[in-house]
């Protein structure tokens, strides 16, 4: 069997430096931000994807609001979301968390496509592109100022609305590592990192820690919130269904691998993370691996890296060691 | 007791199982499955009969089918038997539609909720779907469906308790929040479903009651396979709690995507399974099917319970679970009762697994769709509480099915996890659960 | 017997439970906490007289870190009301309490592990301007008012002989440095009373001396301390004042010398006399020091 490993290496670089790598590495700079830096084992990330995205496409796509102002809308619902979660569960242990709000990310999930809502949601069918020019990612679209080609080195070639795409994905990274770089070398950082040693210890020296779990809630939820947007902004169009818990486990996956509690582990982590997956796609496509059950291996090749790195390298590639083996 | 009565409760009876196979088939959508998921074939069909209330065919009632995206694929009416049939251009997921502007005066959808109706349709599959006809609402029609809720709720809620065991124990014993305890209820159901599907499509044949049996034992072995190859080394380790709990969530992608690749994507029910004739105590209608299935779980849970409060094992387990350290300084093999529980849990997961398989379908996204409707009732007993983990789940299966008398069935995991959260905003402890010390 | 100021104020003082004293910073009345069947502290009044060093002692169990979370509001009473330096604190947040200026360390120790020694001591000061979200961007803003810090807690670990450690993580110190830590981390909100719930537990003998210094040393700077501690000796030599507490009731205080003799007091600890958990006699005090001094080199070790 003949497998061409420049074709391998193609289809993994173009997909680890794509706009969907950007997306979870935002996803997973917020997450950094509640379980990295803050200790919130907020399995709910998704969640905070889901109503970015939606806040913008119902305000853009049926409401007929400029794209600006559907973007603030979107970040608006993750603050909204943060909010509403934060009061009843920012008290809890760690694992209650967990569980409260991945079922607080699920509820979302079957409420946007459940028919009552179809109204505002557009149900089960999410919201469709349009052509036409009227859709949300068109407004998007029309701002690119890079001229039409196709760009790159090499044979990993990008046409200029993926390139257009990518450049702004890759840019709101780049703001939202220069923002947790600088407010976690502060004294607000500080306070942040000691709830996560003991929230309790914090608390005796006089931080309102409810106040800054909830500050570290909302700032890791609007970067969740930019993820969704900026996910459903290169599709196009968006389903409820897409936004399913598993996205939050890949969020997961990318910190760690990467390290949690450092700068730019996640950003690393998901470059890397999508570069392993599509290169082993593309491997298992050449060697004529029945498509069907490609999804699941990949799938389930994700929940192996995510065993062994917790297992044998929980710091991640940029974490320290000496840090982990510490115990409380 | 009518013959309306009856098919008005047959009807309802199979409407829920086609409910519950659609709603299954969509959640167990792939989330990067393109149409290339399935080769085409062709032959497929979705077909029924409609009839009203007292069993009369309604003709003329206007059918469309269309794909999720809302593309039309065909349209038909009901001939003067009631009957309908649209071809299908592939596999796949659709959405059945019935005009109700196109029902005679007089006849209603049982439940406007239960129109459309969306369906996964396998290769080669003529697929039958029921829309349930009545008239407009009579008399004491909210008590009758109020009783047939408050029955599949009670069995969702045992079959949930049963599943739920194991879960909240390894918590109690271990302080491990296990997300992989789903797929060790998919796992009985799949082994089940290989050990009762004919020798024809590569299965043994056996009874469903025999592969069962067969699930069950096997789960319990998987269930302590996992404990002593994957969490005893990791507790010697002294790897973390959170880091466990991460783990547990790579292991649930790892098991369910390997079930996935095993079992296929779709769901699909027993091949023993058929639908039966309903038997009648007073107000409450139930199949000989779900009496079974309650009348097992609610024995198995007695046992446990039984075993719990009454033989040594038990009381080492509550021991254990109660306070590690003293357990451990009394004497009591901790390690030892850790593994007893893990193979304890895996087999009550797999058996409920199969009872699941039973009342629903058997599907590789069933123990992961199962388990957050385990930790609410987990936490709504008080995490690591057998009896808790009991009384827990059934509430929720009750709240879930009796939701729908009020709301959309879409939205009736939405009520469940909805009081978890709740519960946990009054009682951060959960219930029966204990607060912590300070300081 | 203590010379000490506050000492002679006290003097005057009639050693019984719940008296009044000139000048009370902490004033408690009918505080009750039950745990199921169990009243684990049913105090029904209780002064902590401003500047003097007071003890407060009693067998295991018998309520005192309860206490202590009751009235710096980590856990809520069923029922009573307490006040400290005029604020009525029932009801008020664990975090408020502490910038009110009465900070607790913790029985078992709170060291932020994965935090090195001086950001820990940072972490203590009140009122930065770099702690609230927006200002924390511009380090214009908190950069002189850190320096300030910075040097204040540098001074504060020289002092307890941590300067060396100034640069590693929490979580590679031993028990004993922990505790040290925990104390001159409290000490960085500038409280005006520290409550301290066993600090020398664990602790090297060594460093025994000079951390009794630091506490004596205290009232000098116009802090008020009211600490938990097992070692009579200790007690003895640096307590204006000792309060005992026995299932959950304050059964006897006064002045060091008074609350020894008290019949009461000896059969407190006589009937709770089981096992290690009576370190009231010297002998016993031997044995725990010994068993300190075991406990740190393990956890250096
Ligand atoms: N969270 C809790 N739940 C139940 N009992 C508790 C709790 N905290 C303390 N207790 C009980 O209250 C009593 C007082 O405990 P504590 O205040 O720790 O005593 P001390 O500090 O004087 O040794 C003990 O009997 C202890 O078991
Ligand atoms: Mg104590």
């Amino acid at each position: 069997m003949d497998v061409d490993f420049t074709r391998v290496l193609v289809d993994g670089l173009r997909t680890g430096l794509g706009p969907v790598a950007a997306v979870y590495a935002l996803a997973a700079i917020g997450l950094n931000v509640h379980y990295g830096y803050t200790g919130l084992l907020n399995f709910g990330q998704v969640g905070f994807m889901l109503v970015g995205a939606y806040g913008m496409g119902i305000a853009v796509s049926i409401h007929s609001l400029p794209l600006w102002l559907g973007i603030i809308l979107g970040m608006l619902a993750a603050v909204a979301l943060a909010l509403l979660l934060g009061f009843p569960t920012l008290r809890l242990r760690a694992d209650y968390l967990a569980i409260c709000t991945i079922a607080a990310a699920e509820i979302l999930r079957f409420v946007f496509r459940s028919s009552p809502m179809a109204e505002v949601t557009g149900g089960a069918f999410g919201i469709p592109s349009q052509v036409g020019g009227s859709g949300f990612s068109s407004g998007f679209y029309r701002l690119n100022p890079i001229p039409e080609g196709a760009y790159g080195i090499g044979p990993v070639m990008f046409s200029h609305t993926r390139l257009w795409m990518m450049l702004v994905a890759w840019l709101l990274v780049a703001l939202a590592v220069v923002l947790v770089w600088a407010l976690m070398r502060s004294p607000w950082g500080r306070v942040i990192k000691s709830i996560r040693e003991d929230e309790d210890a914090a608390r005796a020296l006089g931080k309102n820690v409810f106040a800054y779990k909830m500050q570290s809630l909302v700032l890791g939820g609007v970067l969740g919130g930019v993820a969704g947007i900026v996910l459903v902004m290169n599709q196009g169009a968006m389903t409820p269904d897409q936004f399913l818990p598993q996205l939050t486990f890949f969020a997961y996956t990318v910190l760690l691998l990467g390290g949690a509690a450092t700068v730019v582990g996640p950003v690393l982590g998901s470059i890397l993370f999508w570069f392993i997956l599509q290169a082993m796609d593309s491997l298992l496509r050449q060697t004529g691996f029945g498509s069907a059950a490609l999804g699941a291996v990949r799938l389930a090749f994700v929940g192996l890296i995510l065993i062994l790195l917790m297992a044998f390298r929980p710091q991640g590639l940029l974490g320290n060691k000496q840090e982990m083996m510490l115990d409380a | 007791m009518s013959a309306r009565m009856r098919a008005v409760v047959l009807a309802l009876l199979a409407v829920a199982a086609v409910a519950t196979t659609a709603g299954a088939a969509i959640a167990s959508t792939p989330p990067d499955a393109g149409g290339d998921l399935v080769l085409a074939q062709g032959g497929e069909t979705v077909r029924g009969v409609l009839r009203d209330g007292e069993g009369e065919p309604v003709p003329d009632v206007a059918i469309s089918v269309a794909t999720p995206d809302g593309e039309v694929v065909g349209e038909t009416a009901t001939d003067a038997d009631g009957a309908w049939e649209v071809g299908l251009p592939a596999p796949g997921d659709y959405v059945v539609t019935l005009d109700a502007e196109t029902l005679p005066e007089g006849v209603d959808l049982r439940d406007a909720d239960r129109n459309p109706l969306e369906v996964t349709v396998r290769s080669a599959q003529n697929r039958t779907l029921i829309f349930a006809l009545g008239e407009g609402a009579g008399g004491s029609r909210f008590l009758n469906s109020f009783l047939a809720q408050a029955v599949s709720g009670l069995r969702f809620g045992l079959i949930i308790a049963i599943t739920a065991i194991g879960l909240s124990l390894i918590f109690g014993t271990t302080g491990l929040v296990n997300f992989a305890h789903g797929e060790l209820v998919a796992l009985g159901a799949i082994i089940a479903f290989f050990f009762n599907a004919p020798a024809s499509v590569g299965g043994f044949g056996l009874t469903l009651i025999l592969a069962g049996l067969i699930a069950t034992v096997l789960s319990a072995a998987a269930g302590g396979a996992i404990e002593l190859g994957l969490w005893r080394p990791l507790r010697k380790r002294r790897t973390g709690l959170i880091q466990m709990l991460v783990i547990s969530i790579g292991l649930a992608l790892l098991l369910r995507n390997a079930l996935q690749v095993w079992f296929g994507g779709g769901s699909r029910p027993y091949y023993d399974y058929t639908i039966q004739q309903s038997l009648v105590f007073g107000p409450i209608r139930i199949t000989p099917r779900d009496l079974i299935v309650m009348a097992l779980a609610t024995i198995v849970l007695v046992g446990v319970a039984t075993m719990l409060q009454r033989t040594r094992i038990g009381k080492a387990m509550r021991a254990v679970s109660d306070n590690r350290d003293l357990a451990e300084s009394s004497g009591i093999d901790v390690q030892r009762v850790i593994l007893i529980i893990w193979v304890i849990g895996g087999g009550l997961a797999g058996f409920g697994g199969v009872l699941a398989g039973v009342v629903e379908n058997v599907s590789y996204l069933m123990g992961f769709r199962l388990l957050l409707l385990m930790f609410a009732g987990v936490i709504l007993g008080g995490l690591g509480t057998a009896y808790g983990a009991m009384f827990g789940s059934i509430v929720v299966g009750l709240i879930t099915e009796l939701s729908t008398l009020w709301f959309s069935t879409e939205l009736k995991y939405v009520w469940a996890l909805g009081v978890l959260i709740l519960i946990l905003l009054v009682r951060p402890q959960g219930l029966l659960g204990r607060a912590e010390r300070i300081g | 017997m203590p010379e000490t100021p506050a000492a002679r104020v006290l003097a005057d003082v009639e050693p019984r439970p719940g008296v009044p004293k000139p000048d009370p910073i902490l004033v408690v009345d009918s505080v009750v906490r039950r745990f199921g069947g169990l009243k684990a502290v049913d105090v029904e009044h209780l002064e902590i007289q401003r500047g003097a060093i007071t003890s407060l002692i009693g067998p295991n169990g018998a309520g005192k870190t309860t206490f202590f979370n009751l009235m710096t509001g980590f856990d809520r009473p069923d029922h009573g009301s307490w006040s400290f330096d005029g604020h009525d604190l029932s009801r008020v947040p664990a975090h408020q309490v502490a910038n009110y200026g009465m900070v607790r360390t913790f029985q078992l120790t709170k060291a932020l592990t994965r935090l090195t020694v001086i950001e820990n001591m940072k972490l203590g000061a009140t009122s930065q301007r770099g702690e609230r979200f927006l200002p924390s961007l511009w380090p214009g803003v908190w950069r002189s008012q850190e320096r300030e810090i910075e040097a204040r807690a540098d001074e504060l670990l020289a002092r307890f002989r941590m300067d060396h450690m100034r640069g590693e993580l929490g979580g590679t110190l031993s028990g004993g440095q922990r505790k040290l830590l925990e104390m001159a981390r409290a000490l960085m909100v500038d409280p005006a009373m520290v409550m301290l719930d066993e600090p020398m537990a664990g602790v090297n003998p060594a460093l025994t001396q000079s951390l009794l210094q630091h506490v004596k040393d205290l009232p000098g700077f116009g802090k008020t301390v009211l600490f938990v501690e097992h070692d009579m000796d200790v007690v003895m030599d640096i307590s204006d004042w000792v309060v005992v507490m026995a299932q959950g009731r304050i059964i006897s205080e006064g002045p060091p010398a008074a609350v020894a003799k008290d019949q009461a007091v000896i059969d407190a600890y006589l009937g709770a006399d089981h096992g290690d958990e009576s370190r009231f006699t010297p002998v016993s005090f031997e044995a725990s020091a010994a068993a300190a001094r075991r406990h740190d080199q393990e956890e250096s070790a």
